[in-house]
């Protein structure tokens, strides 16, 4: 984040506006990814005029930088109109897609309409594992023709590469490929588990060794000894500080009108279709809940070492059953940086251990009196 | 005399009013630019079709204690550098007020 973007997102907080938002528009999709958290199905999207009531909504509470993303942008047959109403609306337009129905002219149509990214995802350079995450034969080579034709428009284009057991090995690949094409390259090794809580999907992220080579590769990482340093000791700023800006200044609507602090946190705060947007950011409970909680308030978290610096998703956390608790996927990131195990790891570690043996000695028959006087001695 | 000079907000930048200032994002380079309320006030009023003495006269003479001299002045050398960066367009004849999404006919 640009220190100016930095400076404008500590004064929206202080504020109390809602700098940035994604709002997705569908959940269905033309791929089938084996790690999506989404169902794919459409349980009754938001209409066109839903959605651009809302905008009108987002863009009077402030709402600055807007992601539109899903589900696929494109299986929308309305996207362009909602997009032009987004920049009628002078928001900042940032696009999240797979890119497969992006050809020429549409590409171009995004240069008109001065959208800033397109993140487009890629998991590997090579046609047979890509199309196998994304379980549709030609994928890669329709995602990649599609970078070329953003490219060929002076778009700026990010090449999102998601982590997985499927792909693992292939991250340089992919990131020669985004150079090739003039993208830019993010590496993601997080996996979520599915909105309706389903965790098996996590079977599928990167384990502990994997992790620890990640976040010693010189090309993801400028300084790694800075980067997997010992956690400093944590300061009572830190403790006062704010897990991260989900509900702070960015909040999620999903295609049914749903509104969530964050994609990644699903604690439903209400629906657009009943309330106005603004009144969902201000008065909410649930959100007045979250925006409450300080890395003080965090069980566990505030006494472990990696309080200050660990990338606890609060999200992350809530899926995993409690907002104020650990989110064990960031644990595991820290111990692959650091060496150093979280509280929460150690906590897993003790509950797994079996029970301490306890060694039974056959002793000779014990009288009533012998019983007697060795309790007494035990005591003494 | 001088040449009336027109100012336009261009169709290809983001902008939003955080407190009394504007954030304005320029699509080419995606560089965000804060202005001050002053600066804000002229961005506002930038339709294409008002002069920028006018907009000066009513805007900000209007609500600072400044000689309309010294404020054209300093709202022209503004003008020229948002221009610069492509976030506002500038033409001694009127601009018609565009809308970002007029560029191109819809399909």
């Amino acid at each position: 984040m640009s220190t100016l973007l930095q400076e404008m997102s500590n004064r929206a907080l202080g504020l109390g506006v809602p700098l940035s938002a994604q709002l997705d528009l569908t959940y269905r999709c033309n791929e089938q990814c084996v790690h999506c958290y989404l169902d794919h199905l459409d349980h009754g999207e938001m209409s066109t005029t839903e959605i651009k009531h809302l905008l009108s909504e987002m863009a009077e509470a402030g709402v600055f930088i807007l992601t539109l993303s899903g589900g696929e942008i494109f299986m929308r047959k309305d996207f362009f109109e909602i997009l032009e109403h987004a920049r009628d609306l002078t928001f900042c337009v940032k696009l999240k897609t797979n890119a497969v129905l992006v050809r020429e002219k549409q590409a171009a149509r995004l240069r008109d309409l001065g959208v800033e990214s397109i993140q487009v995802s890629i998991y590997s350079h090579r046609p047979e594992v890509h199309d196998a995450i994304t379980k549709v034969p030609g994928s890669l080579r329709r995602s990649v023709d599609a970078i070329r034709f953003l490219k060929t428009q002076g778009l700026k284009v990010v090449i999102a590469n998601v982590l997985m057991t499927e792909n693992m090995h292939d991250h340089h690949g992919v990131r020669a490929l985004a150079e090739e094409l003039g993208a830019r390259y993010t590496l993601d090794p997080t996996i979520t588990p599915m909105m309706d809580g389903d965790r098996s999907i996590l079977e599928r992220k990167a384990d502990v060794s994997e992790l620890h080579t990640l976040f010693r590769d010189e090309k993801y990482i400028d300084n790694v000894e800075e980067f997997c340093a010992p956690p400093p000791a944590l300061t009572e700023e830190v403790m006062e500080s704010l897990p991260c800006s989900a509900g702070h200044t960015g909040c999620y609507v999903s295609p049914y009108g749903e509104f969530y602090p964050c994609v990644a946190f699903p604690l439903s705060c209400g629906n657009v279709r009943q309330q106005r947007f603004i009144d969902i950011w201000r008065d909410s409970e649930q959100l007045k809940e979250v925006r409450s909680i300080r890395l003080r308030d965090l069980s566990g978290c505030s006494q472990c070492a990696h309080g200050g610096t660990c990338t606890r998703c609060p999200g992350l956390a809530f899926l995993e059953g409690n907002m104020r608790g650990p989110s064990t996927s960031d644990c595991e990131k820290s111990f692959a940086r650091t060496g150093i195990p979280s509280k929460n790891l150690l906590a897993k570690k003790e509950k797994a251990s079996p029970a301490r043996l306890v060694q039974i000695q056959l002793v000779p028959a014990i009288t009533g009196n012998r019983l007697s006087a060795m309790n007494n001695a035990a005591t003494a | 005399m001088n040449k009336k000079l027109y100012v336009a907000r261009s169709p290809r930048i983001a902008a939003r009013k955080l407190g009394e200032e504007m954030m304005v994002m320029s699509a080419q380079g995606s560089t965000l630019f804060t202005l001050n309320p002053t600066a804000t006030i002229l961005w506002q009023a930038a339709d294409g079709a008002t002069p920028l003495d006018e907009i000066v006269e009513r805007g900000i003479c209007s609500e600072f204690e400044v000689k309309p001299e010294d404020a054209l002045r300093d709202a022209e050398a503004l003008a020229r550098d948002l221009a610069k960066h492509g976030i506002l367009l500038i033409s001694e004849e009127p601009l018609a007020p565009k809308s970002p999404v007029q560029e191109q006919p819809r399909p």
